[in-house]
């Protein structure tokens, strides 16, 4: 399957490499030297964004670490380097579209190499809900410069002006006569023309494959048990490591009692290794088998005790939120303050102050971290491993053994969810610490327990809330945002008097997009943690969303306005209020409902995309039932209807999820939950019915994987105030159980 | 160590391993079928869900000791044929998976709740299906998947579209 791709690129740039190793000559010859018989026509992307540029691929240039993204090979073969890791997003699809549709080839034509994390195929992390945002233009760029360089070379051959040729499933036609000459027979010369710098980019209104309902191709494989995941690798000679790390989280090896783990058939040794966090490197201890389960088995016989230091009383999130409370009596620094909110919320006449607070929570993809490494005994490394971003796990590695990029291979499996968790590599680290001590290839596989007791989490988070209204009008909103900076613990990239920028920008007004005639301020303040933290899908918008769009529900009902008009009159961005007032009509928003149930909405941007959903629940005993959810998104162009749906279904899911099940507690430095039966996630007989809209804005991509998650807590915390009057602050709730 | 002979997927095998081996590991490490995956450990998850005579297991909670030899196991590799196969097109025509871990236990799943129950409404759908987690979140699909592979039985057991 993919190794037999792989093989073909690796072919063809080994063969690149050994013509360039071949040429003893200067660089300026090099780039002379771009006419090359078997390797066709490669092109590759020198930078991204509006600016995207496309370069031709010669030995020279691959040497020179420019990302070849496109071979078409004197067969007629594409290969195209995909640089996003597919964790159930749907970037085989997305991206593969985009080079197909210029360069007029039917999708499964395109034949997909995952990146290895090497520089030259540049940012490959799958994050960020950025790969159709940051491949949009570079891929089909590069797809319409191919495809004008085939044209041409087809019309020079028969002696035609350009304007009489045509580019049609894999091959150049001359109107005229109908005759044709496939991409491989025109590959080789095409690959003699210069590049053209504006290669006219197909008119969105001819796109046979973007913007259009395609099965993905890799679905069959999902069905029937073949699909290759990190868990699944196996590699001659491997051994298994199932690792014990410290309940309170950082504690240290004090003493190992292993007689019981070596009685354990199969158990090849026990040893003290280490988790290595950005921010901490902790002490664990290693048991090494034959099989996975012995490994486990001799894990769970082993006797080791920790010292904890003082993290049993540091690691605690009691006092963490009590710190954020604490906090939120103080001013925190300004990210932006427009207007002099502190002077006018203090006289104002109609103001209101709440606070909002987030759970920290688990990633807890059902594939739980895993990596296999080997260390070789010429110093080289190779990788096989469920990662989320191949170029960060490079700069990991290369910094945590000591070794270079050249002398390592990573080899990126398909991922069983990620949501965030597998772009921190401790995992991943593990396994290296391991493999070079025992000079093997190791297979480091976590439990449930570990996944879920030893993070890293999305930081637990505090928003106060001050605003105050005017006229009937939401005039003066203040978003205090309080908690750990992922930015500061994870990157150590905060300065202690700075509003965290990733926060200010999200929770800015120009993001948002209301204008609050008075006045209006973002601050931050930063409460520090030794619990790890990272990104969890959509980042700090599903912390700071569930504040903002809870407190606009709020100072709509102290204005004595319909929650969503309130809004309506302090918007003017066009797509924002598109996305509402689509969602009104699909809600039904002005119909009435019976006593004892409600609609609630909220809306938030994030990722560059606008994402609206509305709520409806009935009161039932002591809680409520979630009838419906709806969301409206505008994601601007989209590759697949299909998949953009998919993934709101799957931001529906994990909103929920987030919003009614269980947050992540620490007491006394360990972590409260262990298994899926403390950490619950939504199950299919809890799933609502749900309706999903797309708004067709044409606007530039926005992301698909993560907007749709922010508006999800905050809408059914406003149906259920609709419902039953009682406002919800805290998130996780119960739902059979509104107290 | 134990030698144990088993039927998986109508093969026989025979593997040399712990009495107390959960039929997971037994199934991925010592068979080599890899579709069948590690979740929980708990039996909380269902991804390691096969059949064992053709009752949906939790393979992770199973002792491979308490397997006995007349025992027929099934995994995810060993279901294509006849009307299982509708479960798997269902699957494919709904676009359920996203990153797709899960879903050979969701499939194991339906597959064991269409032979019993060959036309379940969503109540019986959501007590078969609510075993299996997914984290991605493609319940709705799966649920529009379940239905659609009971009607597409329904058609191939009237004739409708056989041969």
């Amino acid at each position: 399957m993919v190794s037999e791709r792989s093989n073909q690129v690796e072919f063809l740039s080994t063969l690149a490499f050994e013509i360039l190793e071949n040429i003893q000559t200067s660089r300026r010859d090099f780039l002379k030297a771009t006419s090359l018989t078997t390797f066709g026509l490669a092109l590759g992307i020198s930078s991204f964004g509006k600016d995207a540029a496309v370069k031709k691929i010669t030995p020279a240039i691959l040497k020179l670490e420019i990302n070849p993204f496109i071979i078409i090979d004197t067969a007629g073969n594409i290969t195209l380097v995909n640089p996003r890791p597919d964790m159930g997003q749907g970037s085989t699809q997305a991206v593969p579209s985009l080079l197909a549709e210029e360069l007029e080839v039917s999708l499964e034509k395109v034949q997909i190499v995952q990146s290895d994390g090497k520089g030259k195929y540049g940012s490959q992390t799958a994050g960020g809900s950025s790969s159709v945002r940051e491949l949009w233009m570079p891929i089909r760029k590069a797809g319409a410069a191919a495809r004008e360089m085939l044209t041409t070379t087809a019309a020079k051959r028969w002696g035609v002006t350009v304007t009489e040729c045509v580019a049609e499933d894999g091959k150049i036609m001359h109107k005229p006569t109908g005759k044709t000459l496939t991409y491989g027979e025109l590959a080789d010369d095409a690959s003699k023309l210069e590049i053209p710098k504006e290669p006219k980019l197909k008119d969105p209104k001819d796109f046979k494959i973007i913007g259009k309902y395609n099965k993905r191709l890799d679905v069959p494989e999902r069905v029937n048990g073949t699909a290759i995941y990190g868990i699944d690798i196996d590699i001659p000679g491997m051994v298994y490591a199932s690792i014990l790390h410290s309940p309170a989280i950082h504690g240290k090896v004090l003493s190992i009692e292993d007689a019981e783990a070596k009685k354990v058939k199969g158990v090849l040794k026990v040893m003290k290794t280490e988790r290595t966090m950005p921010h901490r490197t902790s002490e664990a201890v290693a048991v090494i088998a034959t099989n996975y389960w012995a490994a486990l088995k001799g894990r769970k016989a082993l006797k080791v005790k920790w010292d904890n230091g003082d993290f049993e009383k540091t690691v605690n999130t009691a006092k963490y939120f009590a710190d954020t409370y604490e906090a939120a009596k103080k001013q925190g620094v300004n990210y932006e303050e427009k207007g002099d909110f502190t002077a006018k919320y203090a006289v104002a006449a109609k103001k209101l102050e709440s606070h909002y607070e987030t759970p920290f929570l688990a990633h807890a993809p059902i594939e739980p971290e895993n990596a296999v490494v080997h260390v070789k005994d010429d110093g080289s490394v190779e990788i096989w491993a469920p990662i989320q971003g191949p170029d960060w796990a490079m700069r990991d590695i290369c910094g945590y053994l000591k070794v270079k990029p050249e002398q390592v291979k990573i080899n990126v499996t398909l991922l069983g969810g990620a949501f965030g968790r597998k772009a921190y590599h401790d995992f991943l680290l593990e396994a290296c610490h391991l493999s070079r001590e025992l000079k093997k290839p190791v297979k480091v596989l976590w439990t449930r327990e570990d996944d879920i007791s030893q993070g890293p989490y999305r930081p637990g988070m505090l928003s106060h809330m001050q605003g105050y209204v005017q006229d009937g009008k939401i005039t003066g909103f203040h978003h205090h945002a309080i908690g750990e900076s992922i930015l500061g613990q994870v990157y150590n990239g905060l300065k202690h008097d700075e509003a965290d920028p990733w926060v200010g920008e999200e929770l800015s007004v120009e993001n948002n997009k209301y204008k609050f005639g008075s006045a209006s301020k973002v601050s931050w303040t930063n409460v520090k943690t030794d619990i790890p933290v990272v990104w969890w899908r959509s980042v700090y918008a599903s912390n700071f969303g569930w504040g903002q769009e809870s407190f606009m529900d709020e100072l709509a009902h102290l204005a004595g306005k319909d929650p969503l008009k309130a809004r309506q009159e302090i918007l003017t961005d066009e797509r924002i209020l598109k996305v509402l007032s689509t969602l009104a009509e699909k809600a039904k928003w002005d119909e009435k409902l019976p006593a004892g149930s409600g609609k609630g909405l909220a809306v938030f941007k994030s990722f560059g995309s606008i994402s609206a959903t509305c709520i409806t629940v009935s009161k039932k005993d002591k809680g409520i039932k979630i009838d419906k959810v709806i969301t409206v998104i505008d994601c601007g162009h989209y590759v697949n209807p299909d998949n953009v749906k998919a993934q709101t279904e799957g931001n529906i899911v994990m909103g929920l999820t987030a919003a009614i099940k269980d947050g992540i507690t620490f007491a006394n430095g360990a972590s409260e939950q262990s298994n899926y039966h403390q950490y619950n996630i939504l199950r299919l007989n809890e799933m609502p019915r749900i309706e999903i809209h797309i708004v067709d804005s044409g606007a530039v991509p926005g992301g698909v994987g993560e907007p749709g998650l922010p508006p999800i807590a905050p809408a059914l915390g406003n149906a259920i105030f609709a419902a039953t009057g009682k406002r919800m602050r805290r998130l996780p709730f119960n739902i059979d159980d509104l107290g | 160590m134990a030698v144990y002979n088993l039927t998986v997927n109508n093969k026989k095998v025979k593997v040399d391993v712990e009495p107390d081996m959960p039929l997971l590991w037994v199934v991925r490490d010592f068979v080599g079928l890899k579709g069948t995956k590690f979740g929980c450990g708990m039996a909380l998850c269902g991804a390691c869900t096969v059949h064992l005579n053709g009752q949906p297991a939790r393979s992770c909670q199973t002792p491979v000791s308490s397997i006995a030899k007349t025992d027929k196991i099934t995994t995810i590799e060993g279901i294509s044929d006849g009307q299982l196969n509708a479960v798997q097109k269902a699957w494919i025509e709904e676009q359920v998976p996203q990153c797709g871990y899960c879903q050979s236990g969701q499939i194991m799943s339906a597959v064991a709740l269409l032979k019993t129950n060959p036309n379940p409404d969503d109540a019986a759908i959501d007590s078969a299906m609510s075993g299996n987690l997914c984290r991605c979140g493609t319940y709705d699909r799966i649920r529009k998947a379940v239905h659609r592979a009971a009607d597409t039985m329904k058609v191939s057991e009237n004739g409708i579209g056989k041969k």
